[in-house]
């Protein structure tokens, strides 16, 4: 299988700041792939590389093939990159826009059959003539991703698509990119919101302080780190909870304690020294590990 | 993998996106310079007609016209570039183009074409209307085509320097109203520096605005303070440095590209 894209020990510094230390990940053809991380981690940096909007301090990348500086050209025609800011040309409606940026990529007439079926996809028939100015916040987040897609290419990088959009458009929007994606469009998003990345993509990557902190299959993740939460709310009438579980504790708020284990054995550890401790247990829950989970332990350890 | 026709059509898309800009707002871009420029016209020709010597039997308000369609023609060729990069920059949609396979030179092109059209657009409404104010000959066509293609290339590509240097308005400003405005001013487009004191005929012949409005005015009177050949020599090498500059900063990425 080909390869959509390959980061080959990239790295960014801002002055004395190493914002990327040497990024290795390379993403097949066809995948839906997430970049997780916490603000600052560089996540949009390493977008901003790939889409040549920046430079890289050493290292290289290629799209479909193409080294993103020595075959820019190349390169940006395999590439479809929705920016995260909401920005637009305040001069032009939306089908103008669409048909310039299809220009850009060479691309006349000939296109307009796509764009169509693109204005259509993302619901924007309705908004074809309106300039850019008056398009609330989401129909301006659906003309961007349309622009980035005018030149029907191959790989799809989202960064933060759904930042500041309904629940009800955020559907919509990624009904429509799977659909993309089941027509062999590689789909490549960065996101906070970890539940999107659960159910949509297949592999993940999360990034912290520059860095790749760890690289699979979602489903792997989540089992490699198949922790459980145990959630307890405590009667401790002034006692306090033993030492010895302490350091099983996620977040403890009064008496509603949150215990992130390993393996269940410890729900019978845990039990027995609050037992010992004469603490009673008025309610519990045992729920599975998510991303969020994996996500704090990975880079939690780190703070 | 080179592709003439893809080469050929982003390139005039981006010159027709340029083009459309400005002519949105027509009224600002070109009805409010050429009104400027007409009421200079009235006012000045009213004014100073008995008081500017100017060369030969050229009557002063003939010798004005030329001057300030250059003057305008320079200004808006400025404006149309620096304009356009600038409000890109601060709205941040200037990555539409920075995301595609545009060359650096595609850009540049179609920036600078973009520029002399406003400035001739600009310039011909002025003739246009000075018209109906004065009888006012055209002795070398081409010469004044030539200069007015010379003269919009050299103060677009300068728009295109300050527009990718600047990152605010106000630091847009500041090139409108301390390098732009004294240079057009004190350019010869109201006297003809032969009027000048030695010393600031000496001065005069420092700015590269005088060659641009001198040359331009020989094309209508067969007369100047210089060759029209020098000046025309003059303006390219500067058009030459300047595009050498420009092309530089767009290829290296300039405060485009961080």
């Amino acid at each position: 299988m080909k390869k959509a894209i390959v980061f080959n020990k990239v790295k960014k510094n801002f002055g004395k700041l190493e914002a990327l230390k040497g990024i290795n990940l390379t993403i097949e053809e066809g995948e839906f792939f997430a970049l997780l991380g916490p603000n600052g981690a560089g996540k949009s940096t390493l977008i901003n590389i790939l889409a040549g909007l920046m430079k890289s301090s050493s290292g290289s990348i290629k799209v479909m093939g193409h080294d993103v500086i020595k075959n820019y050209q190349d390169a940006r025609r395999s590439l479809g990159i929705v920016p995260q800011e909401l920005v637009f040309d305040p001069f032009f409606n939306v089908r103008e826009m669409l048909r310039f940026q299809a220009g850009y990529f060479g691309k006349g007439r000939e296109n307009d059959n796509w764009i169509d079926e693109i204005i259509e996809g993302l619901d924007l028939q309705d908004k074809t003539n309106t300039n850019m100015r008056m398009l609330s916040g989401g129909m301006k987040r659906r003309a961007l991703i349309a622009q980035a897609l005018v030149h029907k290419p191959p790989v799809i990088v989202l960064d933060e698509p759904t930042a500041g959009v309904d629940v009800e458009l955020r559907k919509k929007l990624w009904q429509f990119i799977k659909k993309l994606n089941q027509k062999g469009h590689t789909i490549v998003l960065t996101t906070h919101y970890l539940e999107e990345a659960e159910t949509l993509c297949s592999r993940v990557a999360m990034m912290d302080q520059g860095q790749v902190v760890a690289l699979d299959k979602t489903r792997n993740l989540l089992k490699r780190f198949s922790a459980k939460n145990l959630n307890l709310r405590l009667d401790l009438k002034g006692k306090k909870i033993p030492t010895s579980i302490k350091k099983f504790i996620q977040t403890a708020d009064h008496n509603s304690i949150t215990f992130l284990l390993e393996e269940i054995l410890e729900v019978q550890f845990i039990m027995s020294e609050l037992k010992k401790s004469k603490i009673e247990i008025l309610d519990m829950e045992l729920t599975n590990s998510d991303l969020e989970n994996v996500f704090l332990k990975l880079t939690g350890s780190k703070k | 993998m080179i592709n003439i026709k893809n080469e050929f059509l982003g390139t005039w898309t981006l010159l027709k996106k340029e083009l459309l800009r400005f002519w949105r707002v027509v009224f600002q871009t070109v009805a409010a310079p050429v009104i400027t420029a007409v009421l200079y016209l009235l006012i000045f020709s009213h004014i100073l007609a008995n008081h500017v010597k100017v060369y030969g039997n050229v009557d002063y308000t003939a010798f004005l016209i030329p001057g300030l369609i250059m003057m305008s023609l320079l200004q808006n060729a400025f404006a149309n570039s620096s304009s356009s990069l600038i409000q890109s920059k601060v709205m941040g949609n200037i990555v539409f183009v920075l995301l595609t396979p545009i060359t650096y030179l595609q850009f540049f092109l179609a920036f600078l074409i973009a520029s002399i059209v406003r400035g001739i657009f600009v310039g011909a409404c002025i003739y246009l209307l000075a018209l109906l104010y004065v009888d006012l000959p055209i002795l070398h066509p081409w010469v004044i085509f030539g200069f007015a293609i010379i003269g919009g290339a050299l103060l677009g590509t300068f728009g295109i320097i300050a527009g990718i240097w600047a990152h605010r308005f106000d630091q847009m400003a500041v090139f409108q109203n301390f390098v732009i405005m004294p240079l057009s001013f004190l350019s010869g487009v109201f006297y003809s520096i032969h009027s000048l004191p030695p010393y600031w005929q000496k001065v005069s012949q420092l700015n590269p605005f005088f060659y641009m409005i001198d040359g331009f005015r020989y094309g209508f009177f067969g007369q100047s303070d210089v060759s029209p050949l020098l000046s025309f020599s003059i303006v390219s090498v500067f058009f030459i440095v300047l595009a050498s500059i420009t092309l530089g900063m767009l290829k290296s990425g300039y405060k485009l590209r961080s």
